[in-house]
């Protein structure tokens, strides 16, 4: 295993610039320093070196998971909750950029995650969504002036709607041609809205897109407010996260949801057993793409300026990176894996260019060392020998 | 006398969209090759082979730079960088099948296809770290000038190109049809656990099939890079996408198909943009690729993939 870090580190850092070594070897360096000390730590673990300090971690682990088994799930759900609304109120402004970031982000990634981990669909192109749900609520606000909450459904059933047409030639595919023709049809939408002048104004975008407005007390009376601050923008999307969040978690106990399963683990047992499994499939893109939507709809309020620059092949990589890191199918750890990829990189934000360069190669990863995801999903079926 | 020379201009722009076409095709047809050999043999969408050709479109140009100004002439610096880039693009794409496809390989098809998507971003990203985000351009005294056939103008370039393709693809074609090396190959795509039971190290096939596909992209690469004058390090996606959806087209694992795939892509593309729309060129070899997998997804010479297993 080892000639092979040796046959691929120097191969990869010898891209010099007109022959000198200097900038990329520098790079270079880096990530083998780095990876070699992954690596001598993995092998050491193999040995048992660490061994005196895993088994007292092993034992304290335990014992929390027992203490925290005890508390019921309903109160630590209350909890968090309680600190997400507490959050803008002790934080400063950065943070609460991070956390509308990151809220958007779980909304994306539990639409994803209906798709990809609940049905078994690996969408390269929902980005496509997240861009059918923002250009709607641009397009209907700037040319009919109609409010950001009447639009919001609006822009879920535009995207339902591309989430058909999108997933319709797809029924009859093959895992890894669906991928592709996913990622096809993400840059065919990426690639219309850039050239569509008369429709989507292209590559300048649209501006001037009104903010969700609300009726709140102002000088003693109700009156009509435009939610400006990034404070107000976090509960909104607060609200929209803890919806999406309640909904596909009922879709995952649901009977539609046990469809998908039972879909996404064998397709033609599925079809034997009476599942629609071509309507189930349309149903998982169209529900998936209805929270992107959203997402992007309310990504079109806050930004207040749409363009086809957001809506890129590696937005769609980066959602799918959250969902494939946290787990497929679970909904903490499409949560966790928000939080993992953009407020971790927030915190190392002198290695912003390495960002997706980490992504990718984490994804690879664990892909080798972690399949399942970080906080992987129970399986809603009982299998029959698991049963007795 | 003005009609006839409004036809005249007729023909003359669909020859030269005939020239540009066989040329645009032939590239498409090389990385095309190295999309279809793989998933022939291991059924898997190597996405990071887009980022092959890129690096080998950097390797050129960083080769080639080197030579020209060490005052070389440029058909020697065109040949020494491209054996030395094939080489150097086939040892990487034999490392990435070693590291990261060969331990999956027992995994299921999900796996594999993230992972190669990892990959994909991964070396993307590298090229851009290492090489920075802007285009790096070729020497301005390579291959210049060009003669006239019927109208149409045939830029040397575009000889050498089509040239260097042809020979490569014949090469492939006499090695995959015609050696010993080759019948294992095609065997190993065809039924692999069968194959290893007669005695072909299967692995060994893997790998080589990975580099021969790299060098084939990597030379596409230098002459893309040659053609339009300069190099970016996200070349590789669009054309990696196109270039399978040639590979499809033309019934995936079937080599034969990717060339006849690669040429009718990279016609249909050049047509297309000239006739119908150029922003929107993209576009048609998405479609084509859509409409190719709903209509035959077998390709129009047939597919070539191990199906013995489930």
């Amino acid at each position: 295993m080892l000639w092979l870090y040796v046959l691929l580190w120097p191969l990869l850092g010898i891209k010099p610039e007109g022959l000198e070594f200097a900038a990329s070897t520098a790079i270079w360096a880096k990530v083998a320093v780095v990876s070699a000390i992954l690596l001598a730590l993995w092998q050491l673990k193999g040995r048992g070196v660490f061994d005196f300090a895993s088994r007292p971690a092993q034992a304290l682990s335990q014992a929390l998971g027992k203490a925290t088994g005890r508390v019921a799930t309903w109160i630590w759900l209350v909890l968090v909750f309680a600190g997400a609304v507490v959050f803008p109120l002790v934080t400063e402004r950065y943070a609460h950029d991070v956390a509308i970031s990151v809220l958007v982000y779980i909304c994306l990634g539990l639409g994803l995650n209906v798709v990809v981990g609940m049905a078994g669909l690996l969408d390269l192109g929902y980005i496509a969504f997240y861009g059918v749900g923002a250009y709607t609520y641009a397009l209907l606000s700037v040319h009919f002036g109609l409010s950001f909450w009447l639009c919001l459904p609006i822009a879920g059933a535009f995207s339902a709607c591309a989430g058909c047409i999108i997933g319709y030639p797809t029924l009859r595919m093959r895992g890894d041609y669906l991928a592709i023709v996913t990622l096809g049809f993400g840059e065919i939408v990426r690639i219309v809205l850039n050239n569509w002048m008369s429709l989507t104004h292209g590559p300048n975008g649209i501006l001037g897109i009104k903010p969700p407005g609300a009726y709140w007390w102002q000088d003693g009376h109700i009156e009509h407010i435009w939610l400006g601050s990034l404070e107000q923008f976090y509960y909104v999307i607060l609200g929209l996260a803890v919806c999406t969040i309640v909904a596909v978690h009922r879709l995952n106990h649901s009977r539609i949801g046990r469809a998908f399963e039972a879909v996404r683990e064998d397709q033609t047992a599925a079809e034997l057993m009476g599942v629609n499994t071509l309507g189930i499939k349309l149903l998982a893109y169209s529900l998936g793409a209805i929270f992107g939507g959203l997402a992007g709809a309310f990504f079109a309020a806050r930004m207040r300026f749409v363009s086809p620059e957001s809506f890129t092949f590696i937005e769609s990589a980066m959602v799918l990176a959250m969902v494939v890191l946290g787990g497929m199918g679970s909904i903490p750890g499409v949560i966790l894996g928000a939080l993992a990829l953009i407020a971790l990189p927030e915190i190392f934000r002198g290695f912003e260019l390495y960002r997706m360069f980490v992504f990718g190669g984490v994804m690879a990863m664990m892909m080798l060392f972690r399949p399942k995801g970080l906080w992987p999903a129970k399986r809603m079926g009982v299998r029959s020998e698991e049963r007795d | 006398m003005a009609p006839a020379f409004h036809k005249a201009q007729h023909v003359e722009v669909f020859l030269q969209q005939l020239v540009n076409g066989i040329t645009l095709g032939g590239v498409y047809a090389l990385v095309a090759l190295g999309y279809t050999m793989v998933y022939g043999i291991i059924q898997l969408i190597n996405f990071a082979h887009g980022e092959i050709f890129a690096a080998g479109g950097y390797m050129g140009v960083i080769l080639i730079s080197w030579m020209v100004a060490q005052g070389y002439p440029p058909f020697v610096c065109l040949g020494v960088a491209l054996v030395l880039a094939m080489g150097y693009c086939a040892l990487l794409a034999m490392a990435v099948e070693k590291l990261v496809y060969k331990p999956l390989r027992s995994s299921s098809r999900l796996s594999v296809l993230l992972s190669a998507l990892g990959m994909s971003i991964f070396l993307q990203n590298g090229l851009m770290l290492t090489q920075g985000v802007y285009d790096r351009a070729y020497p301005g005294e390579m291959v210049q000038g060009g003669f006239e056939i019927g109208g149409a103008v045939v830029s040397y370039m575009q000889v050498v190109i089509v040239g260097i393709t042809v020979a490569l693809l014949v090469g492939l074609n006499a090695l995959v049809f015609k050696t010993r090396v080759g019948k294992a190959m095609r065997a190993t795509a065809q039924d692999k656990t069968m194959s290893a039971l007669v005695g072909i190290n299967a692995s060994r096939i893997i790998s080589l099939t990975f580099a021969i596909g790299a060098a084939l992209a990597c030379a596409a690469g230098i002459m893309v890079g040659m053609y339009y004058g300069s190099v970016r390090y996200d070349m590789g996606f669009v054309l990696g996408v196109k270039a399978f959806s040639a590979a499809v087209l033309g019934g995936i694992g079937n080599i034969t198909g990717a060339m006849l795939g690669g040429l009718i892509i990279g016609m249909i593309e050049v047509f297309a943009a000239g006739y119908i729309s150029s922003e929107y060129k993209d576009v048609f070899a998405f479609i084509i690729l859509i409409g190719v997998l709903y209509f035959m997804p077998t390709g129009i010479m047939g597919e070539n993939v191990d199906d013995t297993r489930v």
